[in-house]
C-alpha cells in the first residue's frame, strides 16, 4: 500500500480550487447553492484572465458577505440596489467586466425597480439572480418567489396566492426587455447541470467583452436550511416543485 | 480673462460640475431643481470632458448610482429637491458608512410631505443632524447666492474627497431660481483613469491588480467590537472636520448690540433688514454660517459675548435656532423668526420680530 503523501504530487493534480476563491471559510450551509455558482463564477474569472479587470456587486441577503470569497474589486450596495451601483461602474468603466449578485428577496421584490431599469437600458453587465423561493439569510420568510402553498416563517400555513399572489416570475419578464442580450435559467444540483451553468457564465462574461448589452442568469437554487430538507432532499424538492415553475433553459439567446 | 454669466442658480451647478471635472451626474426630475438636469443634457458634456450625465429611474436610483460611481474613485453628485432628497437618505447613509466621497445637492422647498414646490429651509435637522440611521454627519455648506452655488460644488467635491465623507450643498428654491452673476470657475480636466489610482486606489474599486489586497466598498461590519472600533474612526473624522473646516461670515459685527444668525437666502433677507434697522438705530449685525457642518460654534459664543440678544431667521419652524442656543448656552437670549411652507419673511418683517421678540421681548 502506497502512503497519501506519496500520492499528493503535482503530477497527480486533476483539479485544484481557483486562486480567484479566496481561502476563506463559507458562511453559507451545506448544501446551499451559494458556494458553487460562486466556484464557478470565480474559475470563470480566472479562465477568461479578467480579474483585474472585475468588479463585483454583493447584494443584501445570504451573499452579501459575497465579497470574503472572490478574490476581485467589490461594491457592497443597499438592498436590491446592485444593478444601480453597477451601472455607475458600467458607465464610468466601460471596459471593466461588471456583475450583480442577487437573490430574490433582493432582485424579485424590493429591487425591481432597479434591475428592470437596469436591463431595459441595457446595461453591458451580468446579472446573476439566484433564486431559492425564500428569505434565507433573515431566517426563511416568504420571498415573491415562494412558490403556491408553500410554507414559510411568515407564510406558516403556506403561501396564499390570493393575499400575496403568485410567485413572480421576473426573468421571463426581463427576457422581454430589449436591453436583455442572454436571459438563461440554470441550477446546479448535478454535475451535468453544474457544467451547463459555467457555459452559461462564461457566455455572459464574453457578452460583456462583445458590448452586448445586459445578460441575465438566474440559478434555481436550494435553501435546504429554510426549507428545512436536507441537501439531498433539497436537490429532490426543487426538481420536483421549483423547475415546473422555473423552467431551466435558455430565454433569449440573440 | 475670467468668464462672467448671469445665471440661474441651478444651472450654475451643472455649469460648475462640468468645470470642476465632475465624472458623473445621476438625478431625477423634481422642482425646483429640474433645471440641473436639463442643463446638463441641454449641455452634452459627455462630448467636451466625458462626464456621464444619467437620467435615474428613481431618486432611490439615483443615490446608488451615486454610490457605485464613488466607489470607483470618481467625482460623481446628484441634485434633487427635499421630497427626493428624503427617498435618498438610505443611501447617502450607505455612502457614508462606506466613507464613499460624493456631492449632494438640495434645492429645499417647503415639507412636510408634498409640501409645496417653493422655496423653504426646513431640510436643516434632516441635512445636519443625519437624515438617514446611524451616527453619521455629512459636510453641509449653505450657498446665499448664485456665485456660491458656482464656488461650492469644487469646494463640496474637495472637502468630500479630503475626509472620503459625503458633502451636501443645502440650498434653497430662491437661491436655485435666481439668477445673479456669477464668476464661472476655471476649466479642471478630469482625472484620468490612472490619476484616479493614484489618488484614491488605496480604497477604490478599479480592478483588483496583483500588487494590492482587494478592495471592497461596503458599510457592513457584523462584529459589533469592530463596528464599534469604526464608528469612533468616524467620530474621529468628523472632530477634525470640526476643527478645521468651520466657515462663516460676520457682517456688521464690529458695533452689533444685536444679532441675527441666517444662513442661505434668509441671510440675504437679514442683509436688508440690518440697513432697516440701522437706520432706526438699532446696531444689528450678521453672522452668516457658510458651513452648518461643521458649525461655526465657537463664533456664536464670542458674539454672545458682546451681544444683548441674538435672533435666528430661517424658513423653517426653528431648526438651526437649536444650534444656536447649545452655541449661546443661556448667555444671552436667543429667538427664533421665521416663515415657512414656502413663504419668504420681508426685511420690515425680520426687523419687528427683533425689536418684538428680542429688544422689548
Amino acid at each position: 500500500m502506497s502512503d497519501i503523501k506519496d500520492i499528493i504530487k503535482e503530477e497527480n493534480l486533476v483539479y485544484k480550487k481557483t486562486k480567484v476563491l479566496t481561502d476563506n471559510v463559507m458562511h453559507y450551509c451545506p448544501g446551499c447553492s451559494h458556494g458553487v455558482v460562486h466556484k464557478l463564477i470565480a474559475e470563470v474569472i480566472e479562465e477568461m484572465g479578467i480579474q483585474e479587470k472585475t468588479i463585483g456587486i454583493s447584494p443584501v441577503g445570504c451573499s452579501v458577505l459575497a465579497y470574503n470569497y472572490l478574490d476581485i474589486d467589490w461594491q457592497e450596495a443597499a438592498h436590491g440596489r446592485a444593478p444601480a451601483l453597477a451601472t455607475a461602474v458600467n458607465r464610468l468603466y466601460p471596459e471593466k467586466y461588471v456583475f450583480t449578485y442577487q437573490g430574490d428577496g433582493d432582485l424579485a421584490s424590493i429591487g425591481t425597480a432597479e434591475i428592470i431599469h437596469a436591463c431595459n437600458r441595457g446595461e453591458n453587465i451580468v446579472v446573476f439572480f439566484i433564486n431559492n423561493a425564500i428569505y434565507g439569510m433573515t431566517g426563511g420568510q416568504m420571498a415573491p418567489t415562494t412558490l403556491p402553498g408553500m410554507p414559510t416563517s411568515t407564510s406558516p400555513y403556506g403561501r396564499d396566492v390570493k393575499t400575496t399572489g403568485q410567485p413572480l416570475v421576473i426573468t421571463e419578464l426581463i427576457a422581454q426587455l430589449p436591453g436583455t442580450n442572454y436571459v438563461t435559467r440554470q441550477a446546479v444540483h448535478t454535475p451535468a447541470a453544474v457544467r451547463k451553468c459555467k457555459k452559461a457564465i462564461r457566455k455572459a462574461f464574453e457578452n460583456i467583452g462583445q458590448k452586448k448589452g445586459t445578460s441575465f442568469i438566474e440559478v434555481v437554487a436550494t435553501c435546504n436550511s429554510g426549507w428545512k430538507l436536507n441537501p439531498v432532499k433539497s436537490n429532490e424538492w426543487m426538481v420536483e416543485n421549483m423547475f415546473p415553475v422555473y423552467k431551466p433553459g435558455d430565454l433569449k439567446d440573440e | 480673462m475670467a468668464e462672467y454669466k448671469l445665471m440661474k442658480g441651478n444651472e450654475v451647478i451643472a455649469e460648475a460640475a462640468i468645470r470642476c471635472g465632475c465624472d458623473a451626474y445621476f438625478g431625477y426630475p423634481i422642482t425646483p431643481q429640474s433645471e440641473i438636469l436639463e442643463t446638463l443634457t441641454l449641455r452634452q458634456p459627455w462630448l467636451e470632458t466625458g462626464m456621464v450625465v444619467l437620467q435615474a429611474e428613481s431618486e432611490v436610483a439615483a443615490i446608488n448610482m451615486v454610490y457605485g460611481g464613488a466607489a470607483c474613485g470618481k467625482k460623481v453628485m446628484t441634485s434633487s429637491s427635499s421630497p427626493g432628497i428624503s427617498l435618498k437618505q438610505e443611501g447617502i447613509t450607505y455612502l457614508a458608512g462606506a466613507e464613499l466621497p460624493c456631492l449632494v445637492v438640495n434645492v429645499v422647498r417647503g415639507g412636510p410631505g408634498l409640501g409645496t414646490i417653493q422655496p423653504a429651509q426646513s431640510d436643516y435637522f434632516q441635512a445636519v443632524k443625519g437624515g438617514g440611521h446611524g451616527d453619521y454627519k455629512l459636510i453641509v455648506l449653505a450657498p446665499a447666492s448664485v456665485q456660491e452655488m458656482n464656488d461650492f460644488v469644487d469646494l463640496g467635491f474637495e472637502l468630500s474627497f479630503k475626509y472620503r465623507n459625503p458633502a451636501m450643498i443645502l440650498s434653497d428654491g430662491v437661491i436655485g431660481q435666481m439668477m445673479e452673476k456669477v464668476k464661472l470657475s476655471p476649466v479642471k480636466p478630469r482625472w484620468t483613469d490612472e490619476e484616479v489610482i493614484k489618488l484614491n486606489g488605496s480604497w477604490a474599486t478599479t480592478g483588483k491588480t496583483a500588487d494590492r489586497p482587494r478592495n471592497v466598498a461596503t458599510s457592513l461590519e457584523l462584529d459589533s467590537a469592530r463596528q464599534e472600533q469604526f464608528n469612533h474612526k468616524l467620530q474621529a473624522k468628523y472632530k477634525e472636520i470640526q476643527e478645521k473646516e468651520v466657515r462663516f461670515e460676520k457682517i456688521a459685527c464690529d458695533d452689533a448690540e444685536y444679532l441675527f444668525v441666517a444662513y442661505g437666502s434668509s441671510s440675504r433677507i437679514c442683509q436688508k433688514a440690518i440697513d432697516l434697522a440701522r437706520e432706526k438705530g438699532i446696531k444689528v449685525g450678521l453672522l452668516r454660517p457658510i458651513t452648518l457642518f461643521p458649525y461655526p460654534t465657537k463664533a456664536i459664543q464670542e458674539m454672545a459675548e458682546k451681544v444683548k440678544g441674538i435672533l435666528t431667521v430661517e424658513m423653517s419652524a426653528g431648526q438651526m435656532v437649536e444650534d444656536v442656543r447649545l452655541a449661546v448656552n443661556g448667555k444671552v437670549k436667543v429667538e427664533h423668526f421665521g416663515r415657512f411652507g414656502g413663504m419668504i419673511p420681508s426685511p420690515n418683517e425680520v426687523v419687528k420680530a427683533l425689536e418684538d421678540l428680542i429688544i422689548k421681548g
